[in-house]
């Protein structure tokens, strides 16, 4: 335990003197910012479309459109965003070789890896914290529904949760950063648009699509449906992601 | 302590190590000497389980590092060739983090990370970014963080590369201090530093461990020549014929030669005889011209250059 608190501690304090931290907060904050008063922009100017043409009828839920809209958005910057959290946990630590230093001390490859990704979560977790406080403003006029939200961001953080999983066994493949980041990034953006194949497929390839896009369990979250198969299917795959990245870091111990 | 037995690395179909065996008492200082690329480093890693053999074993305080590694590496302390540090932190916090991931407890840890700044002299830098320390320095937080936990087994991988003379002589005087008490394996390309550090060396060579003795015993076994350096001015082929031909001479080879210029040679003969008087004679008596001519004396430098640049089939007869 002692050693998983170290490393993760040493990862948190190393995203925050090296840039990445800062550039990343940065850009999601502006985006997230961006994005919310654009959204808000267009149902402002929907309800008056509304209001103009006398169908007032039905009333629009207005925090909850934005909040949907955001939300899906944010799962696209988390795209882009995860990959750098990921690249360095052991590119880097295997192109100063520190890495000999880890697996030859008495850290285990779980310890490692552990204390790695759960300092990757606790900056998603600062991530999605900066979001709550993006959509904050709704709450000063209204009463919006709570509840989906709490969902929503559940099902963000399982979803960031994934990717960071995934990021974290592709670092333990190279050295290199860049081409850690590009191919999280590649697989991330794989399992994201594999959905828009789902249309035009049939039967068995077709539930194999939907069931693989992280997208499409991510959906159910945002309308405020909290699915145990969806729960599985994030925790599973973080976990293979992680079950790999132990393979892969005991591989380098193996006898060929 | 330390028990290596026909210890084999395959890399891609080649070998670094080749059936590597010997032997580290407890607290003996052993050092691994051999050129760049001669499979020092790969051994070291085989031996802090930080990659596994091709074949052979290991074992360290009785526990093999391939099936007991976490017991080996409780008992080690490993310096890698490139100091492992993380350049963003500082040097507190760097001897603090590598304390913990090697089970300090809490209450020991500062008196720990004190003694080994103590030991390597980090005083003045505690407080500074280990990325922007000078190489010198770098290297010794790296041997600080190898010392801390007091492991029983220090396995140092070239401790003294990119320091300067004073920082190297600390360094040595460190190690030596060390030893007493514990064990240790250090490995370098630098001769003076196993003769000053150790009391057992192994020479490897191209995987092979060519010589294996104490530094002493190595320049004695050696001490089977005596070698004259000349230089003559004269045509190279024939100075080198007709010295060849003289009794007593080993071998005659050019050591520096260009065209148009005296030659330089090192003549390498018997023990006690005395050639020079021989060797002035039948120069001067071709009509050549005798420059220079000084007796030298076989070093454990010699030693180290003969074993480590005879063709590999002469130095596994010589093993036999
Ligand atoms: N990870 C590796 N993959 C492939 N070849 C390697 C690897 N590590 C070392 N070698 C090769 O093994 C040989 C011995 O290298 P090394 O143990 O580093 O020598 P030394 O430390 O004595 O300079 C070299 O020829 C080197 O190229
Ligand atoms: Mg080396």
């Amino acid at each position: 335990m002692q050693n998983i608190l170290a490393i993760w501690q040493r990862e948190i304090k190393s995203y925050f003197v090296s840039p990445i931290a800062y550039v990343v907060l940065t850009v999601f904050l502006f985006l997230s910012g961006f994005f919310f008063f654009s959204y808000l922009n267009q149902v402002i100017q929907a309800t008056m479309m509304q209001a103009q043409f006398g169908q007032g009828s039905q009333p629009i839920d207005v925090p909850g459109i934005i909040f949907k809209s955001l939300l899906q958005t944010t799962s696209v910057v988390l795209l882009f965003i995860v990959p750098m959290l990921t690249m360095g946990l052991f590119a880097e630590e295997k192109k100063r070789g520190t890495i000999e230093l880890l697996l030859t001390t008495p850290v285990g490859h779980f310890q490692a890896i552990a204390g790695k990704y759960l300092a990757s979560l606790t900056f998603l977790l600062i991530l999605i914290l900066t979001n709550v406080i993006t959509i904050l403003p709704l709450f000063l006029h209204g009463q919006p529904d709570w509840q989906p939200m709490l969902s929503g961001y559940l099902g963000m953080f399982l979803y960031g949760m994934t990717l960071l999983a995934i990021g974290l066994f592709i670092s333990t493949l190279t050295e290199n950063q860049i081409v850690a980041v590009m191919a999280t990034f590649g697989v991330s953006l794989a399992l994201f648009v594999i959905e828009s194949f789902s249309a035009s497929a049939t039967g068995v390839a077709k539930s194999v699509i939907d069931y693989l896009s992280v997208m499409s369990h991510l959906e159910d979250f945002i309308k405020g449906v909290i699915d145990t198969s969806h729960i599985i299917y994030y925790v599973t795959f973080a976990f293979v992601g992680l079950f790999l990245a132990y393979r892969s870091l005991e591989s380098m111990r193996w006898k060929n | 302590m330390i028990e290596v037995e026909h210890l084999s690395k395959v890399f891609n179909g080649r070998k670094a190590v080749d059936d590597v065996s010997f032997y580290v008492g407890k607290g003996e200082v052993l050092g691994f000497l051999g050129p760049n690329g001669a499979g020092k480093t790969t051994t070291m890693r085989i031996l802090t389980c930080y990659m596994p053999s091709t074949e052979g074993t290991a074992r360290i305080a009785g526990y093999d590092v391939f099936e007991e590694s976490l017991e080996v590496r409780k008992r080690i302390g490993y310096l890698p060739e490139n100091p492992p540090i993380y350049p963003e932190m500082t040097v507190d916090s760097y001897l603090n983090f590598v304390a913990k991931i090697k089970g300090t407890p809490a209450g020991q840890r500062m008196a720990q990370v004190d003694k080994v700044v103590e030991e390597c002299s980090l005083g003045d830098v505690r407080r500074r970014i280990v990325g922007r320390l000078s190489k010198g320095y770098k290297q010794r937080v790296g041997l600080a963080q190898a010392l801390l936990k007091d492991p029983e087994v220090l396995i140092l991988d070239e401790p003294t590369i990119g320091l300067d003379p004073k920082q190297i002589h600390e360094v040595r005087t460190l190690i030596k201090g060390l030893a007493s008490t514990r064990t240790v394996i250090l490995s370098t390309h630098i001769l003076p530093e196993v003769s000053m550090t150790c009391n057992r060396v192994v020479i490897i060579n191209k995987g092979k461990v060519v010589a294996m003795d104490t530094p002493e015993g190595l320049a004695a076994q050696m001490k089977g020549a005596e070698r004259i350096a000349l230089i003559v001015d004269g045509p190279s082929e024939a100075i080198r014929e007709k010295i060849h031909a003289i009794e007593g001479v080993i071998s005659i080879q050019a050591t520096d030669e260009k065209e148009g210029r005296p030659t330089s040679f090192a003549v390498e003969c018997q023990l006690d005889t005395d050639l020079r008087p021989v060797l002035a004679s039948t120069i001067v008596s071709q009509g050549w011209g005798l420059l220079e001519m000084r007796g030298v004396s076989m070093s454990l430098e010699d030693v180290f250059i003969n074993l480590t640049t005879q063709e590999p089939t002469e130095a596994d007869s010589s093993r036999r």
